[in-house]
């Protein structure tokens, strides 16, 4: 199998200076966005689509596993919080545990599965299980199938945050975005990470080695959809509904989209990808289906001449990984 | 027992596309490498094609069987020869992601100009009406594709497994480099072969107009339960593809009977069920 990035660069104590100079130049202009008068939903949706995407690169970018599934991470978290949240009325932060731990449990049951094949099959099984997971929901009672949960209330954080605020909220959200971009951060580079890539340019050297490539595999992918999970459970705040959209296999491939855009492996790409592919939404809503025909088109550019992407190129140019 | 042998005919029907997608998946995943995620946008294309011809041309069911296969195969030998081509060596994943791209590509442009909603298609007159047979009424259309698509499957078997051209394939299936020095132009095969594996995704797509109406969304969940068909009876060998396609449908078609709720996931609980008992799939080795 070769290698889904073709040029891997050491970790250097320079490399992570670099990194966090980013880092801290993106969370200050997140922080800025509601002074500017910028839409914040549009923001915060970006936000939320920017962790599942992050969450999707640490399996694909780190572990080289194509996950065509990611979307039944993000439903099914959006189902149980805004359950918990509607019809058991608990406070945000447990809907939120709700979801996560939903998520979680979701993992470890599809991962035990999905994990048995490799490659494509890989792929083409969790697409699989995602499409399962949709018929279930789209007969099971309490996601109200096609209508969805709806009129989501949004509570008091801790008994004292307003999340009708759209301040408030905005905060909220990008404060859950950033623990958990630092989370797979600190995730990719650990040891652990380590053995990660190690796995993706050269598994049967890493069995070689002595490690037990499967149980790595199975806990970056637990990992990447619990972090999903998290996503679908802030998802559910900004959006106030939870719906059968989000367990869709066209969501799975949006977020396969987003990380290719902005480069499959890199550390920033995906909130790039993500921002790029939901500002492109907004802007060319009025055009129908024609939105999926440019997705497509930029699928199928991206894969014959731009394979990088965004963040890949600079980080190509420049010499540095970022 | 009449509602369960017209659910046993269903599920047979719907064997029947599942065999000729999977066969030509696998076919196309032998010689290229990639998994055709178009392949559902491309039975979807069948479909319009018979539909154009007859509306358009005045072309009758019968050419469109034999024309909609070759233009679509002509659509798909296009595809390989600007694109797919310059996937060789990378990852597998790349060609997932393209072929996905091109599904996107082609579905968006057909709901642009034709909605979500189906358009008819007429049985042609020939396969009218039906036939009693004592224990059931089979509609003529239904069983002709049942046993149409049966020739068909066996027909790409014995082309593949029992003639020169299907041992110059095997042979660049498994060593390109050494078939291209025996002096057999290997990327032209290869584009036949793509070509050969969408002409049966149309076929299929032809097939089913007049059963299932022909609608732009018609191939795009279709292809997500193949994928689990083709997990679930592995790539390694022809004949495998043909009997677990036919052998899901009829599964299926029992289940619709006996517990409709768990039709639309049947498919994928059994993928489950054999990744747990046998991971490898029934017929494949390991990936």
């Amino acid at each position: 199998m070769t290698a889904l990035t073709d040029d891997t660069l050491p970790v250097t104590p320079r490399a992570m200076r670099d990194e966090m100079i980013v880092f801290v130049v993106m969370a200050l202009l997140l922080a800025s966005v509601p002074f500017t008068g910028v839409y914040p939903f549009f923001v915060m949706q970006a936000l939320c689509f920017a962790l599942l995407a992050c969450a999707f690169n640490l399996l694909i970018g780190y572990g080289g596993l194509l996950s065509f599934g990611h979307a039944m991470f993000l439903g099914t978290a959006g189902y149980c919080s805004a359950h918990a949240l509607k019809v058991w009325a608990l406070p945000p932060e447990l809907g939120i545990l709700v979801g996560i731990a939903a998520a979680f449990v979701l993992s470890i049951i599809t991962g035990y599965i999905s994990i048995r094949r490799q490659g494509i099959y890989f792929s083409m099984i969790t697409l699989a299980l995602s499409q399962l997971l949709y018929f279930i929901y789209l007969q099971a009672p309490f996601t109200h199938g096609e209508d969805g949960i709806q009129g989501i209330p949004q509570g008091y954080m801790f008994g004292v945050l307003d999340l009708s605020k759209p301040t408030v909220l905005y905060y909220v959200v990008l404060v859950g975005f950033l623990a958990g971009f630092l989370l797979i951060y600190r995730i990719i580079n650990s040891p652990f990470g380590e053995v990660l890539k190690a796995i993706r340019e050269n598994e049967p050297r890493a069995i070689s080695l002595g490690y037990r490539t499967d149980q790595y595999k199975f806990l970056a992918f637990v990992l990447s959809g619990t972090l999903a999970g998290f996503a679908g459970a802030l998802k559910v705040f900004v959006a106030q509904n939870a719906s059968l959209t989000d367990v869709h296999w066209s969501m799975s491939g949006e977020v396969v989209l987003m990380t290719l855009v902005g480069g499959l492996g890199t550390i920033f790409g995906p909130v790039v990808g993500a921002f790029v592919i939901i500002a492109m939404q907004q802007y060319l809503a009025g055009f129908g289906q024609w939105v999926t025909v440019i997705q497509g088109a930029i699928f199928v550019i991206c894969v014959l001449t731009f394979r990088r992407g965004v963040i890949g190129e600079i980080a190509h140019y420049f010499r540095r990984s970022l | 027992m009449q509602a369960l042998y017209a659910q046993l005919l269903v599920g047979l029907i719907n064997g029947s596309f599942y065999a000729l997608l999977s066969l030509g998946l696998a076919v196309i995943f032998g010689m290229l490498n990639i998994i055709n995620f178009a392949h559902g946008a491309l039975y979807m294309m069948g479909a319009f094609v018979a539909y154009f011809l007859l509306n358009l041309g005045g072309i009758s069911y019968w050419w469109a069987l034999l024309l909609a296969p070759v233009i679509v195969g002509i659509f798909g030998m296009i595809l390989e020869r600007t694109m797919l081509q310059w996937l060789t060596g990378l990852d597998h994943l790349y060609g997932l992601l393209l072929t996905f791209g091109i599904a996107l590509i082609v579905q968006g442009v057909f709901q642009n100009y034709f909605g979500s909603s189906g358009l008819p298609y007429a049985i042609p007159d020939q396969l009218k009406g039906g036939m009693n047979l004592g224990f059931m009424f089979l509609p003529i259309y239904r069983g002709w594709v049942v046993i149409f698509s049966l020739v068909v499957c066996i027909a790409t078997w014995f082309l593949i497994e029992k003639t020169r051209l299907g041992a110059y394939l095997r042979a660049a299936t498994e060593n390109p480099t050494l078939v291209r020095a025996f002096g057999i132009n290997v990327p032209r095969m290869i584009t036949l072969t793509y070509g050969l594996g969408v002409g049966l995704a149309a076929l299929a797509g032809v097939l089913s107009a007049p059963i299932n109406q022909v609608r732009p969304l018609m191939g795009a969940d279709l292809i997500i339960v193949v994928f689990a068909v083709v997990v679930i009876g592995g790539m390694g060998s022809i004949m495998g593809s043909i009997i677990t396609g036919f052998a899901l449908g009829v599964i299926e078609g029992l289940t619709k009977y006996f517990y409709p709720e768990a039709s639309n996931t049947v498919v994928f609980v059994l993928m489950v069920l054999v990744l747990l008992v046998k991971p490898t799939g029934l017929t494949g080795k390991a990936a």
